[in-house]
């Protein structure tokens, strides 16, 4: 846990070099005032929060503020800060253990990290001792299969490769049945990456999903969007679509060790109630840590 | 989900005569329905501050002709100024000695490999003598992922194992020079400006060979972010020009102002898509329109 911690601190620590000051001047000793606020709003809009969830946020602490008779800005921070937590749910804890294989799907738009996510969790899950299959289901982009391929190998995991071209279906199916004869505990499933908007892309991705409950009925277990946390106000419409394609059941915040926020993570919170599992921090394989919503929330402030 | 910004000035105007100048008031009022626009389109909330006080210095006291009403003059001042502030699009700037090089920088997943193929084969067909390079050995089949598309469109990968990049594009030079390449076209890992070492390795590549266009490539998809990214960028090597990936999505691409406006330098290249041909020159009029999320309605406007 402590590793943990640190782990997410040392990000936090690179990030919030880039925002020197910023906050000393937001949440100095001074009363609040006009300026007070605005400054706020320039934090949470520039942590892409988008405006619609910043004014929420800034009409509650206006609320909170006069009620409870604060007038240092200084004092707002706190305020602000179990806002921000509250508005989150705590990474629940995740259930893969009812099912043999327990399958999960790992979708999202071009160049998120998917891949890459998949290999971490791979490492992680088979560091509890769960035997992990990987299954190498984009067949579309150029050595996509070679990249997950390496990984395997980097890290010692078997892998269920498609051909260049092959139908991605046909990919999920030969892996969740090499899962079952092979007695694997958990699967991951790699997918290419398309834009939410393209229609043919989508209907492949359904198929996908499809096609894996026919190799076991229940298949997959758990549908996981890799979201990359750069991306503004289009995260939004990304998980809406990826939840009404193939009911994402949880989220990956990818890249949180970027200078950027994440803050998109609000919105769809509140709009899909889809909860947050974990939040990458790194290219390497150990940088994945659970979702935790003070330290990402700290990020913000930071 | 939201309103576009014409019906949402048609709502703010709704009360003002047709004719006559724009008031402070009404100017002010529209403003904050622009200011939410474009933070709806990702541009970064400091560009927005600067850009809505010039509009705004332009569009109080500005006549309400007959053609237009209110809303749709202000729309036509935003639309005006946007177009300004993105600039004509740019061309390659492929002078000088061969081979010139052009190297392609970015964050993880921008879309880097995929933009340097397509440059490729874009330049490939107007006659030049193309080659690419793999300067990615970090990323798992980096190397191979481009090797992949070189093969797909019939360029010449240059990649050597266990060699630096800086090194490695300064072999690839050499060798280019010696076979009469005329483009060389340099893929880089992706990196975020935060991370020093890596920094260093591009400026390190670029002591090596002058590059004569070093494109930054953004995700359209990127938040308030690319602001920073685009300074990083810019502090450590001389950008030359800006690609704006994923544009086939329904992102706005509002980051291309913030980016323009921090950087200066010019957009040249659209990615539409992940085939090699889904490359475009922009059009800023067209850009201009989907960032404000709105389409037709300028060409009704433009035509008054
Ligand atoms: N800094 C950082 N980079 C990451 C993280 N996750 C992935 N990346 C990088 O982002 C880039 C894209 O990652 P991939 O895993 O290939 O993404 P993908 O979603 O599989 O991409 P496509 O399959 O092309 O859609 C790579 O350079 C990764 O190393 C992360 O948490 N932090
Ligand atoms: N839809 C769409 N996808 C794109 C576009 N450009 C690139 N992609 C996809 O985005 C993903 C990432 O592209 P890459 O070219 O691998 O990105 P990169 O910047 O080289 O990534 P790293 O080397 O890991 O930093 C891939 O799935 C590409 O197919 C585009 O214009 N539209
Ligand atoms: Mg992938
Ligand atoms: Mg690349």
């Amino acid at each position: 846990m402590a590793e943990f911690f640190s782990k997410w601190k040392e990000a936090l620590n690179r990030t919030s070099k880039a925002a020197f000051g910023r906050l000393a001047t937001v949440f100095g000793a001074t009363e609040i005032d006009e300026f007070t606020w605005e400054e706020l709003e320039a934090l949470l809009l520039q942590a892409d929060l988008g405006i619609q969830t910043t004014q929420e946020i800034l009409n509650v602490l206006q609320k909170k503020a006069a009620q409870q008779g604060i007038i240092r800005a200084s004092d707002l921070r706190n305020l602000l800060r179990s806002e921000l937590i509250q508005r989150l749910d705590p990474a629940p804890p995740i259930d893969l253990d009812h099912h043999k294989p327990a399958v999960v799907l790992i979708v999202g738009v071009n160049g998120s990290g998917k891949t890459t996510t998949i290999a971490k969790l791979g490492k992680k899950y088979s560091q509890q001792g769960k035997k992990v299959l990987l299954g190498a289901a984009d067949t579309f982009r150029a050595a996509a299969v070679d990249q997950l391929e390496i990984w395997a190998e980097r890290l010692n995991l078997p892998i269920v490769s498609g051909q260049p071209n092959a139908d991605p279906g046909a990919v999920a199916y030969d892996t969740i049945q090499a899962a079952i004869s092979r007695n694997v505990d958990l699967v991951f499933i790699d997918t290419a990456g398309r834009l939410h908007t393209r229609y043919n892309l989508m209907e492949e991705l359904k198929k996908v999903y499809r096609v894996s409950g026919k190799a076991l009925p229940g298949a997959p277990h758990a549908t996981w969007l890799v979201l990359d946390a750069t991306t503004g106000q289009n995260a939004l419409q990304q998980a809406k679509a990826f939840k009404e394609a193939v009911q994402i059941t949880g989220i990956i915040l990818a890249k949180l060790d970027s200078s950027a926020r994440g803050g998109m993570a609000f919105a769809i919170q509140k709009e899909l109630g889809i909860p947050i599992l974990f939040a990458g921090l790194g290219e390497q394989p150990d940088d994945l840590q659970p979702f935790d919503r003070e330290a990402f929330v700290d990020g913000i402030l930071a | 989900m939201f309103e576009s910004l014409s019906q949402r000035l048609e709502q703010v105007f709704q009360q003002l005569r047709r004719r006559g100048k724009l008031s402070e008031q009404d100017v002010d009022a529209a403003m904050r329905e622009v200011r939410l626009a474009l933070l709806e389109a990702d541009v970064h909330f400091s560009v927005v501050k600067d850009f809505i006080s010039r509009v705004r210095e332009r569009a109080v006291g500005a006549e309400v002709s007959k053609a237009l009403n209110p809303a749709q003059q202000v729309i036509k001042i935003v639309h005006e100024e946007l177009i300004k502030t993105l600039g004509e699009p740019a061309r390659l700037n492929l002078s000088g000695p061969k081979p010139r090089v052009i190297m392609m920088v970015g964050l993880q997943g921008s879309g880097k490999t995929t933009a340097a193929a397509k440059l490729a084969s874009l330049l490939r067909s107007q006659g030049e003598r193309v080659e690419l390079v793999a300067a990615d050995p970090y990323r798992p089949a980096a190397i191979k992922q481009l090797q992949t598309l070189g093969e797909r469109i019939g360029v010449p990968v240059y990649t050597e194992s266990g060699v630096k990049p800086p090194e490695l594009v300064s072999r690839a030079f050499e060798k280019a020079q010696k076979s009469g390449v005329s483009v060389l076209i340099v893929d880089t890992a992706g990196r975020s400006q935060l991370d020093n070492a890596l920094m260093d390795e591009l400026k390190a590549i670029t002591r090596r060979v002058t590059p004569n266009e070093i494109l930054l490539v953004v995700d359209a998809m990127i938040g308030q972010e690319a602001l920073h990214v685009a300074e990083g960028f810019r502090d450590t090597v001389t950008l030359t020009g800006l690609m704006l990936t994923k544009m086939d999505g329904d992102a706005r691409g509002g980051a291309a102002i913030s980016i323009r406006a921090v950087t200066g330098v010019p957009l040249k290249f659209l990615g539409t898509g992940e085939a090699i041909d889904a490359i475009e020159v922009y059009d800023p009029g067209r850009l201009a329109s989907r960032i404000l999320g709105m389409g037709d309605v300028i060409g009704l406007i433009e035509r008054a």
